[in-house]
């Protein structure tokens, strides 16, 4: 009776394939820990946060309302009772969508949230503002209504003021309508998903006094050693 | 009346918008309105505690975050 001898672990070379490399880079720049992390600093517990998370859940109910709008259209959601609730909904989604962007924007600013090779972090959250405002304006000129009418033959003398009355006609309810339901809310989702992951791979930015203790304790390593900050951002986790 | 009818009573919407005007800034009552809402809550997120923090921060000086 024979015996096979095992056969030698089969060693690889490192793959050229595009996926493998695109993975590699992937779990490195965002690993498992960091991209659904179980804790985070202390400092993350503020309702600043709360605002950012808010406006996500926002978001989440204007694409599912306006979706349910896009599917049923005009008529339904002018001259029926569920179209003006579902009307609303979207209008008062998109409203709170702002409200909360903003509250977020503003806490952000005066925490300088860009410290830290953050400057990334900042600019997606403060381009996906900038973006989402001819998201919903296009919104105003998509009604098919009088109020529609209005808004687009009072606003087209800006675009044409500026000269992008060419491209971006504000009377071609066709033009306006994809702007508004298709590429810029691609954009606004491109965005947000951006500007969370980034979230995700750089932390939150730190409070100006850990930072400084921080960098106090770079400068002198042997002192203080109690106390010191923990993680990448200086914060215990909860 | 219908349900249209009751919130028209309530919310006269015919006639023109009321506007804050100043200098150059002319603004609706209505935006004026939502405008100062977001200070308001601006100022209480950053003054009110989170609920829980407290605790989290005690429990991290006493060495038993986790």
């Amino acid at each position: 009776m024979s015996s096979v001898a095992p056969n030698p672990p089969a060693t690889h070379a490192p793959s050229k394939s595009w996926t493998v490399k695109v993975r590699e880079k992937g779990v490195e720049a965002l690993p498992p820990e960091k991209l659904l992390p179980d804790g985070q600093p202390t400092y993350v517990a503020s309702w600043i946060y709360m605002f950012g998370v808010a406006s996500i859940a926002s978001l989440i109910v204007i694409i599912g309302s306006g979706s349910i709008l896009a599917l049923k259209g005009p008529a339904w959601w002018h001259y029926t009772g569920i179209g003006h609730f579902f009307n609303s909904i979207h209008l008062w989604s998109v409203e709170l969508f702002f409200f909360a962007m903003v509250v977020h924007l503003w806490g952000k600013y005066w925490m300088a949230a860009w410290r830290g090779g953050r400057a990334r972090v900042w600019i997606t959250g403060a381009v996906t503002f900038l973006v989402a405002i001819p998201c919903a304006l296009t919104g105003y000129v998509s009604q098919q209504n009088f109020d529609a009418q209005w808004i687009s033959t009072q606003a087209k003398d800006a675009m044409n003021s500026v000269g992008a009355g060419a491209f971006f006609n504000l009377t071609n309810f066709g033009q306006m309508y994809s702007y508004h339901v298709l590429l810029l809310p691609i954009a606004v989702v491109g965005l947000v998903s951006a500007h969370v992951l980034l979230v995700r791979r750089h932390g939150v930015v730190p409070p100006f006094e850990l930072e400084q203790r921080k960098a106090a304790l770079a400068t002198a390593p042997s002192a203080g050693r109690e106390g010191s900050p923990a993680g990448t951002d200086g914060g215990a986790q909860s | 009346m219908n349900p249209v009818g009751v919130m028209g009573a309530i919310f006269n919407l015919n006639h023109p918008a009321h506007t804050v005007d100043w200098e150059f800034i002319h603004l609706s009552v209505a935006n004026v309105v939502v405008i100062g809402l977001m200070f308001i809550v601006f100022f209480l997120a950053i003054l009110l505690p989170f609920p829980g923090a407290a605790g989290r921060n005690a429990a991290r000086r006493g060495g038993g975050g986790s």
